[in-house]
């Protein structure tokens, strides 16, 4: 049977990116951000799982308006970097894993959670971004990814609560899985951040550190958060934390043990967050 | 019944609900195109006849020939559509959010770099943070956006 061994967390931000594909990371602006992966990258490469299922949001890349799913799920065989409106990221294409993406779809929608089946997507920095962190710059990626899309731009996006039971329902989808497959979930996106208005680059480290005490001990709690204390509290783009709790929801009910913590501002605009957390 | 809005006492801020799609429906599919690189390039040679090709209200074109981001988001732009304009200007995130507050990009930058903007104050309308309304605009930019 599948399992899921571990979480991971991480913001998403472009300029991290950026820095990366411009050989920019030992600049002193952004040394001590990638200092504090490097522990988390030799984790990595000691915990390679067979498929990373991915939480982040796409940024008005692969969804325009025209269709605007609240959760979906990418089920094709391979997903190609997205240009943003830069030329495309140079990193590897995504490989999928069909198969258990569809088990997953197929899972979690009899257990009423109402999936957008996606076979044609290319990913934005999103999810590309929490991948370089982690795997740095190699040829190929290391393992399968399923991306998992949720709407956080248009408004309303789905709750904490709705979040952390989705990813109860993708824990059993995981372990209703016949082949023997170790694989992560990984919850993208924040911290505090405000990317618009005279309110642009509020940071909230307060918040900030204690949603990630409470991401670790009390799960069950914080996803009960309304949207409004988010917004509010770590500004209009810091709602994309509920993200990190689909991934919170799939870990086992026994507390986790926390393999990595580290927190730093600013990135660009950004706050960032960064947790391993592994089932014990 | 109308939509629940709860944010809207929120400084600075503009939430993209359903009203704000409506409105910045043609404004943000405009900046969805220019994701391919010939639309960065006919954009680009010719703006205004760029632009023309596309249903927006003449508000929202001047909004974005005098690249106003705050304008454009109240005109139904949300920043996520918005930034592919930045980035057929070749500017990055940090420009583009800091033009928004009247500051200089050596202030914003400065301003992040110290840790960011506080939340004291800015949590309501109302109170005296800086992204209140009484307190605009914030820096040296401020002249050419206010």
């Amino acid at each position: 049977m599948a399992r899921i061994t571990a979480s991971v967390y991480t913001s998403h931000v472009p300029a991290i990116g950026a820095a990366i594909d411009l050989g920019k990371t030992a600049e002193p602006y952004w040394q001590p951000l990638f200092e504090g992966y490097e522990p988390s990258k030799a984790w990595m490469k000691a915990n390679t799982p067979d498929v990373i299922f991915l939480v982040y949001n796409d940024h008005a890349t692969a969804f325009s308006l025209e269709i605007v799913p609240t959760f979906a799920i990418g089920c094709a065989d391979e997903f190609r970097p997205a240009d943003e409106g830069y030329g495309a990221r140079p990193v590897p294409v995504v490989k999928g894993h069909p198969a258990l993406a569809s088990h997953i779809a197929q899972s979690v929608i009899q257990d009423d959670f109402d999936l957008t089946i996606v076979n044609k997507m290319d990913v934005d920095h999103g999810l590309t971004v929490p991948l370089s962190l982690m795997f740095g710059q190699p040829e190929a990626w290391p393992c399968r990814v399923i991306p998992f899309p949720v709407n956080v731009v248009l408004y309303p996006v789905p709750s904490g609560r709705r979040c952390f039971q989705l990813g109860r329902a993708i824990r059993e989808a995981v372990a209703s899985f016949d082949e023997p497959l170790n694989v992560q979930i990984w919850g993208t996106g924040g911290m505090s951040h405000q990317l618009q208005g005279p309110r642009a680059g509020l940071i909230n480290s307060a918040f900030d550190k204690a949603f990630l005490d409470d991401l670790i001990a009390d799960p069950e709690t914080l996803s009960k958060k309304p949207h409004i204390e988010y917004v509010r509290e770590a500004g209009s783009e810091g709602i994309e934390l509920v993200m990190w709790l689909i991934a919170r929801g799939a870990m086992s009910d026994t507390p986790p043990r926390v393999a990595r913590r580290f927190y730093h501002v600013p990135a660009s605009n950004t706050a960032v967050g960064h947790l391993i957390l592994e089932n014990t | 019944m109308a939509l629940d809005k709860p944010y809207l006492d929120i400084p600075g801020t503009t939430i993209f609900d359903a009203d704000q799609a409506r409105r910045g429906y043609h404004l943000n599919q405009f900046c969805m195109s220019l994701m391919k690189a010939e639309n960065r390039a006919r954009f680009k040679a010719n703006e205004r006849a760029y632009l023309d090709e596309w249903p927006m209200t003449e508000d929202q074109k001047q909004a974005v020939l005098a690249r106003d981001l705050n304008r454009c988001i109240a005109l139904g732009g949300n920043i996520y559509f918005l930034a592919k304009i930045g980035a057929t200007d070749g500017r990055s995130f940090q420009q583009m959010a800091g033009s928004m507050t009247g500051m200089t990009e050596q202030e914003y930058r400065d301003m992040m770099l110290a840790g960011g903007r506080s939340v004291e104050g800015n949590r309501h309308v109302g109170e005296d943070g800086d992204a209140q309304a009484h307190r605009q605009p914030q820096g040296r930019a401020g002249g050419q956006r206010a």
